[in-house]
């Protein structure tokens, strides 16, 4: 490509992100920000413009900030084109246009696709239809759970201990709101963080009130004559009354818009480069479709260059700015998404936050603090490194682990730390069996293949 | 070599006024480690933020006091009271600032300090009312020192009247915290120091006492009767976290406004602008938290294990100097470090340190600063700085002038 | 005025919950919630709250610490004692 396109593409070219998301938003102030004269198109299925999503499952439920009040503050003027509230629905690759779902088509010179994921419905549509049963990834969602919530139902109903799904609980419980909790796993965020930790998560629920129910599943709503939902029945046989059920079983990535694009798209995500060019199907990069946040699958080189799902609210952010430097400039200028995996969640009071990647450690260590006292730091070993880390109410250290990974630090650590307890020894970390899917681990490794043919997630099989 | 080492011109009384030059040359080896059994002094930015994030340096003081050569620390265990939090390592560090913080800020008391606000504005005007018939003042004794002191006192609930009687008490304190008195202490000056806590101390103690019975809306009182899951604080806890909070209070903020004033005095454009908008007081207070930080070293850390710092192994056992006034103009993190700019976007200083011992009372220290500059600004018409450098106190950590005399043509 | 906050990046120090405790609030002892909404009258509180943040970790519509969006805080916060 002359090197002239790339002047003639940043003066009067036209780009065009799908995804009017925290990602989406990002990107387009980074081009912006970095020069970017021509138009600029914004696509998204809500009718809203960028709005910030943890909040929903904090801050909203627990009644800090309305649901309808989140969106994301502007770093900079965008001037931007909002196509807002219309879905994208394919993607011509020859002709260079996304086309939508009232049927028109917008045209584009590169193209960022950010589309990121939603929630993953309960698989049995009548049971899903039920009043009373929800998902919670969308600002509607919130604020209809949360209405709910406060409305005072006698029990409320969590499906999946993942992040998301404790969270809900954390907040009922806050509420004051009976709740149950059913994990197929042994432990909550046992798929996030093994089994080790996910026993601290388990005790912390069951402290603060919750009826948590491991190594179950779900295997029916009922609902009463008039449709509302009015009891859960579990694979142990028992049947809970609840009149709100939160299912929580993770995301699946918007790829579906893409059937038949020829990208390398599939339910694992859209697969690109370490630059955000999105793979075809064939394996071959391609130059002016990029990729970026939780939709994208990319490979990093601090684990073995496997290509990485993340669903973090920071690697769309970076990805995002990475991806959208590397629209607009020329190649030797481009940069690799090197961030490094990290996310925080809150619950029940405790500030939970990691780096790196959890999953893939075999090992366990707690340096720092103690599991039964729900402060401590610890951390993720593998193949004799730290590949990741973990703290509990103990934030202030974590960048510290942050550096032994990226310097890839062996593991067991050897030195000393200052409040090094007894129990600080290598264990198993107790991660559930792999071919097992589990709900929202956020990090997914997801091997090599550009074209994600191998892998399709079966949420729950009854 | 015919100058002094370098190590040795950090607590020279002949840097004090203005110890920049030294920390620029301090810079160019970021680990300094002259004399076999001294510290290790790390002046880069990056090494100062990681190594206060770094779970092998320890705060102990009897980490500190094995490591050699600080009669002060061991002085202090024998000076009647227990270590507080600012010397300690967790789990018992952050169950004290726990326990501590309870009765100071969120989750607990989130309004403690934001209600405060309306008293330090009156208490501000009282200080100018002394300043009515003068044409010319010192800045610390008559407005910088009184102000934070009388806003500790009343946090803590210690009587404003009974001021003069600890600061005979608190004054050898602060000097014990120099590094050059820790490295020779003479058995007088342990002595006095030892004897000036156990005072303080007895004196609290009384105070701490009637709060068991009488219970009041201050810290004290929370202190002593602090419950929940940390359980509570044993009376020696009590007097130890008392005895930090007092002195914090009374010698950090001092050398912010002092500092501040005398920064601001040497920047009259931005006292102008300052003048017009006191909104402006929130940027300046960051940026002379980055440019002349009230603590400039933490001298008291030692390693649990051997850390590599730039290719330097500094050994187990052996102490270390964090300079964070010199991190602070560090050209590899700052641009253009030496410029005071309070419209630098960014300003992530060191000032309060950073990690599990950043600053305990930074947000009142904010807000004390934040008023006494932007008052200053406003009321003192055409003020002028009467002696440039003026006159500075010894101590090298908690740095700033003894005096800071002002001409002022009368008050708006 | 929109705000949000890089919790990543948090390490709750509570800076802002004490300066600004109408809009951020610990949720235990580390733990940030906040308003990402805060009301118009809240901007001098929340402008010192962004600026205090050990981690600059705020972003807030015309408060930004990046300095890019001029020197909004201090032009438009007024100390209200």
């Amino acid at each position: 490509m002359p090197a002239d396109y790339v002047d003639w593409l940043r003066r009067e070219g036209r780009i065009v992100i799908v995804g009017a998301s925290l990602a989406g938003l990002r990107a387009a102030e980074t081009l912006r920000a970095e020069g970017f004269a021509g138009e600029l198109t914004l696509i998204g299925d809500e009718p809203y413009e960028p709005y910030d999503r943890p909040p929903l499952s904090k801050s909203v439920l627990l009644g800090k900030a309305s649901a309808h009040r989140t969106e994301l503050p502007h770093r900079r003027e965008i001037d931007a084109k909002w196509r807002l509230g219309v879905a994208a629905s394919g993607l011509d690759l020859m002709a260079n246009r996304v086309r939508l779902a009232d049927g028109d088509e917008v045209e584009y010179d590169r193209l960022l696709i950010a589309t990121g994921v939603r929630a993953r419905p309960w698989p049995k549509p009548e049971e899903a239809r039920l009043d009373g049963v929800c998902v919670l990834r969308t600002r509607d969602d919130a604020a209809g759970l949360y209405q709910r919530l406060k409305a005072g139902p006698r029990r409320a109903f969590v499906i999946g201990a993942g992040f998301a799904g404790s969270e809900v609980a954390s907040a009922c419980r806050e509420m004051g709101l009976p709740v149950t909790v059913a994990e197929r796993a042994g432990a909550p965020l046992a798929g996030a963080l093994g089994g080790v930790i996910g026993a601290v998560a388990a005790d912390l629920q069951t402290e603060n009130g919750v009826d948590l129910r491991t190594h179950v599943m779900v295997t029916a709503l009922e609902g009463d004559p008039v449709g509302r939902v009015r009891a859960v029945h579990l694979s142990d046989e028992s049947v809970v009354e609840a009149d709100v059920v939160v299912v929580s079983l993770g995301s699946q990535r918007n790829t579906d818009w893409l059937a038949g694009s020829g990208l390398g798209a599939g339910p694992r995500g859209i697969a690109c480069d370490a630059g955000c060019r999105a793979f075809d199907f064939r394996g071959i990069v391609t130059d002016d479709v990029f990729v970026a946040g939780d939709v994208a699958r990319s490979p990093h080189a601090l684990f073995g260059y496997q290509f990485l799902s993340l669903e973090h609210w920071g690697n769309a952010v970076a990805q995002a700015e990475t991806a959208a430097h590397n629209m607009i400039c020329h190649g030797a200028e481009r940069r690799p998404h090197l961030w490094m995996p990290a996310f925080w969640s809150s619950m029940f009071g405790v500030n939970i936050k990691s780096v790196g990647v959890p999953p893939m450690g075999d090992q366990l260590m707690i340096t720092q603090g103690s599991l039964a006292e729900r402060r401590f730091a610890g951390v993720y070993g593998h193949q004799g490194r730290i590949v990741a880390a973990v703290t509990f109410d103990n934030t202030r250290w974590l960048e510290f682990y942050q550096r032994q990974i990226e310097r890839g630090a062996p593991f067991p650590v050897e030195f000393a730390t200052v409040d090094r307890r007894p129990e600080g020894r290598p264990m198993d970390a107790d991660f559930p069996d792999p071919s097992l899917p589990t709900h929202g681990p956020m990090v997914t490794l997801s091997g090599y293949s550009p074209a994600d043919q191998q892998l399709v997630f079966h949420p729950a099989r009854h | 070599m015919t100058q002094a080492s370098l190590f040795r011109q950090i607590t020279d009384f002949a840097n004090r006024a203005n110890p920049y030059p030294l920390y620029a040359e301090l810079r160019k080896t970021p680990v300094l480690h002259e004399e076999e059994d001294g510290p290790y002094v790390i002046s880069s930015y990056w090494d100062i933020e990681a190594l206060l994030h770094d779970p092998r340096i320890s705060s102990d003081a009897a980490n500190l006091a094995a490591a050699g050569t600080d009669a002060l620390a061991q002085a202090e265990e024998t000076g009647g009271l227990p270590p507080s939090f600012i010397r300690l390592d967790p789990p018992e560090h952050d169950r004290l600032r726990r326990i501590a913080n309870q009765g100071f800020g969120p989750p607990h008391r989130p309004r403690r300090i934001e209600n405060m606000r309306g008293e330090l504005g009156p208490i501000v005007n009282g200080l100018f009312d002394g300043l009515a018939d003068k044409r010319q003042f010192d800045l610390v004794d008559e407005f910088a020192y009184p102000f934070p002191v009388t806003v500790i006192c009343r946090l803590l609930g210690v009587p404003r009247d009974d001021e003069p009687k600890f600061r005979a008490w608190v004054d050898p304190l602060v000097a014990s915290l120099d590094p050059d008195t820790r490295e020779n202490p003479d058995a007088d000056f342990v002595k006095a120091a030892q004897e000036a806590r156990m005072q303080l101390g007895m004196y609290l103690a009384g105070l701490v006492e009637e709060r068991a019975k009488e219970p009041r809306e201050d810290l004290l009182s929370d202190l002593v009767n602090s419950e929940g899951p940390d359980g509570s604080m044993t009376m020696m806890e009590v007097l130890s976290t008392a005895v930090l909070l007092l002195i914090a209070g009374h010698e950090t903020t001092v050398n912010l406004i002092t500092n501040g004033m005398l920064t601001l005095l040497r920047h009259p454009e931005v006292l102008e602008r300052l003048r017009g908008d006191p909104g402006l007081s929130v940027r300046i207070v960051e940026e002379l938290l980055r440019y002349e930080p009230p603590v400039q070293i933490v001298p008291q850390r030692t390693c649990i294990a051997d850390i590599e710092v730039r290719g330097v192994t500094i050994p187990k056992g052996a102490r270390i100097w964090l300079m964070l006034a010199a991190g602070n103009r560090d050209p590899e993190r700052f641009t253009d470090p030496e410029r005071f700019d309070p419209d630098r976007g960014d300003i992530q200083h060191l000032g309060f340190g950073s990690g599990i011992h950043s600053c305990f009372g930074a947000p009142l220290a904010r807000l004390e600063t934040q008023i006494a500059l932007s008052e200053l600004a406003r009321r003192l018409e055409n003020p002028r700085l009467v002696e440039d450098p003026p006159p500075y106190r010894p101590n090298a950590v908690l740095r700033g002038p003894r005096h800071l005399e002002i001409a002022f043509d009368g008050l708006r | 005025m929109r705000l949000v906050v890089d919790l990543n990046k948090c390490q709750g120090y509570a800076q802002c919950a004490f300066l600004a405790p109408d809009v951020f609030a610990m949720h235990g002892e580390e733990s940030l919630v906040y308003n990402p909404h805060a009301p118009e009258e809240q901007r001098e509180r929340l402008a010192r709250a962004v600026a205090a943040c050990p981690v600059q970790a705020i972003t807030a519509d015309g408060l930004d610490g990046t300095g890019e969006q001029g020197t909004g805080s201090a032009q438009e916060a007024h100390d209200a004692r």
